[in-house]
């Protein structure tokens, strides 16, 4: 703060302080606050807002609980409520898209940052980052197109002789992986490269040296090495993919309800931004414990995944 | 268990640089031997391609008599340990030292009893549930030789370990290391660009150069015989004096410079520009000139060193000479401006190719 004022002076200080109070409060706090406010409030025609019903309760979120819908898993029929599975299967399929992620970001990590030339490495980064370059939005519709049943995708593998028949990819919650691993993976990429980069080459040499082969020397050097790195990266990973709206609402198909689009329903199908408000603190405070709960179970620190 | 190493007309190229030139040397099972010169020489790429980290050009490398073309690092029978030691920092100090075990599928009390068994032969007992950031920076080397060791290596490769250390470690270090291999008979192979280090621990020494191998000789040789300039030059001081070469007989010739005529130890077969080198410590002062070898100069500047004491003097023309004078205690410094006579023996000068261009 004293270097802050010596450098830019007391004006452009306050500016900076400013600004980012300014951002922090009236773009996230605030807002969020009168949506965990509403969240506890019921949903009332204009003239009873703030009368004898408006008051406090915790119905809004006992909602989920209601209706219920008979699943199959793993040959057992458990009966849920609708929304209930509506979010484990939210949860699941983002941790899905989450491992999908690092299996395919963890090896390309290793080989930007150990083992190809360091000159072709502005290329590789372009190369990564131009697809970026398109909105979300333009990107999701193009995978529709990709995916769909006389789409290039199934073109391309029957031409190939790959496959025999065409296959329905955009069928359960396929699309959505794929469209979300295709999204996110990047997010992925980046901490697990910035990890195995800070890596001595010479640790890895040492290994070799002492008779270890690839994959020991993965599992034992550069793994617990690149830890902090793939926790943040899965970290961002599953929450970003818990909380897309678009990608499941562009590449879901009938049978995908991803929980961001039950809050939807709620907030802009039903107009009960109270219900909504609800849904949403439900998927933000059980997305938090579960990450915590995954960090513990891996033993990762959050001043880990802050370095 | 210690095997010997065969570099048989070796050549390194990176690109269109030559970084490792036509090396030939048979280093014997169970030697300490040493690659010794500046930075830039070729050495460390010559452990690596002793390790398998690097293929060389052409020429082949053999362990124990065996063709090591092809092989990776972790089929060799070699254990590298590199100049900034690479220990795992996020394994304890016996996990360390038993990764090498772990690799080969050893169990873990096992593991953890010749682990144990290592760090009392590096004296550091007690320290395996240790992590390797709690140990000073002797303690990590030491650490770095057990590891190295517990894989059982023909040969150990020393890529500079003790350049981090501070003075009084490293020279205890010097010790350790050369107990170390003695008590084990492993072969080292030793890569350094301090003529101390090399010259202290070693049973031989490669001087290099340019990606040259220039002498290999014990180290007592390296000092007293250097084959060329730039050995003797890279390995201790000396007075370079030019001029050119008059009659030539019996091991030794004259040698003829703008200082005067000098007799001074010449090798039969010495060919191309010559130079004469005359160590600081074999020079000389006296008040009469002596009967060869003899210049008349003024003392300009004396250094006290501590151990020794050097002392700089300007002949007529202008020429600087240095002599080292022992500190013997008795006080018989020449002081500044006195006029005297520097003298050596024909015996401990040498007229030696010129190499120190190449050098630069």
């Amino acid at each position: 703060m004293q270097d802050l004022l010596r450098r830019y002076g007391t004006g452009l200080t306050g500016a900076f302080v400013l600004l980012t109070a300014f951002w922090l409060l009236v773009l996230i706090v605030l807002p969020n606050f009168y949506l965990l406010e509403n969240s506890f409030r019921p949903y009332l025609p204009r003239v009873d807002m703030g009368g004898p019903l408006d008051t406090y309760s915790f119905d809004n979120y006992a909602k989920i609980l209601t209706g219920s819908s008979p699943t199959e898993v793993f040959g057992l029929t458990v009966t849920l409520p609708v929304h209930v599975k509506s979010f484990l299967l939210t949860v699941g399929y983002s941790a899905f898209v989450t491992v999908l992620s690092f299996a395919l970001a963890y090896p390309l990590a290793y080989y930007l940052a150990k083992i190809v030339q360091p000159k072709s490495l502005p290329t590789l980064f372009l190369l990564l980052f131009v697809p970026l370059w398109v909105s979300e939005v333009l990107r999701s519709f193009a995978w529709f197109i990709i995916l769909s049943l006389k789409g290039p995708l199934n073109f391309s593998l029957l031409g190939l002789g790959i496959i025999e028949a065409p296959i329905r990819w955009i069928a359960g919650y396929r699309s959505i992986i794929i469209g979300l691993v295709y999204t996110y993976v990047l997010f992925m990429l980046f901490p697990i490269y910035n990890a195995i980069q800070s890596l001595d080459t010479n640790q890895i040499e040492a290994a070799e040296d002492l008779g270890s082969p690839w994959w020991r020397t993965h599992w034992r050097v550069i793994l617990p090495h690149a830890k902090p790195g793939i926790a943040s990266g899965a970290v961002m990973v599953f929450m970003l993919s818990a909380g897309s709206l678009l990608v499941p609402v562009l590449l879901g198909s009938t049978e995908s309800n991803w929980f961001t689009q039950v809050i939807q329903q709620w907030m802009f199908e039903a107009a009960d931004w109270n219900t909504g408000s609800a849904y949403a603190f439900i998927l933000l405070v059980l997305c938090t414990v579960f990450v915590s709960l995954v960090m513990r179970v891996f033993r990762v620190k959050l001043s880990d995944i802050a370095k | 268990m210690s095997a010997g190493i065969d570099l048989d007309d070796v050549c390194c190229d990176f690109g269109s640089f030559r970084a490792v030139d036509h090396v030939n040397v048979a280093i014997q099972p169970g030697e300490f031997f040493s690659f010794l010169g500046p930075s830039g020489c070729g050495k460390t790429t010559i452990l690596r391609m002793i390790s398998g980290f690097t293929e060389p050009s052409s020429g082949v490398v053999r362990i124990g008599g065996k063709d090591m073309r092809g092989q990776r690092p972790n089929q060799r029978p070699t254990a590298l340990i590199f100049q900034n030691l690479a220990l795992f920092p996020l394994m304890s100090v016996a996990d360390n030292i038993a990764f090498g075990l772990e690799v080969r599928g050893i169990d873990k009390a096992k593991r953890r009893a010749r682990a144990d068994e290592l760090l009392r032969l590096v004296d550091l007992p007690g320290a395996g549930d240790k992590m390797v950031s709690q140990l000073s920076g002797g303690q990590k080397q030491r650490v770095a030789i057990a590891r190295a060791l517990a894989v059982e290596p023909a040969v150990m490769l020393l890529d500079e370990p003790l350049s981090a250390l501070d003075l009084k470690l490293r020279q205890h270090m010097r010790a350790e290391l050369r107990a170390i291999q003695k008590r084990t008979g492993v072969t080292f192979i030793y890569i350094t660009h301090d003529q101390g280090e090399a010259l202290a621990m070693s049973d031989r020494v490669g001087v290099m150069s340019h990606g040259r191998l220039q002498q290999v000789a014990n180290p007592r040789d390296i000092y007293d015989n250097p084959a060329n300039g730039f050995v003797a030059s890279f390995v201790g001081e000396n007075n370079i004096l030019a001029g050119s070469v008059g009659a030539v007989g019996q091991g030794f010739a004259s040698y003829d410079t703008p200082l005067g005529s000098f007799r001074a130890r010449m090798a039969p077969n010495t060919g191309g520009a010559v130079k004469l080198y005359v160590r600081p410590e074999h020079m000389r002062f006296t008040a009469e000139a002596q009967a060869e070898n003899s210049v008349p100069v003024t003392v300009t500047d004396v250094a006290f060193e501590g151990n020794f004491i050097s002392v700089h003097a300007l002949s007529e023309n202008g020429t600087n000479l240095v002599a080292e004078l022992r500190n013997d205690g008795l006080g018989n410094t020449p002081a500044p401006g006195a006029k005297l006579h520097i003298s050596f023996d024909a015996a401990r000068a040498a007229i030696l190719p010129d190499e120190t261009a190449a050098e630069a």
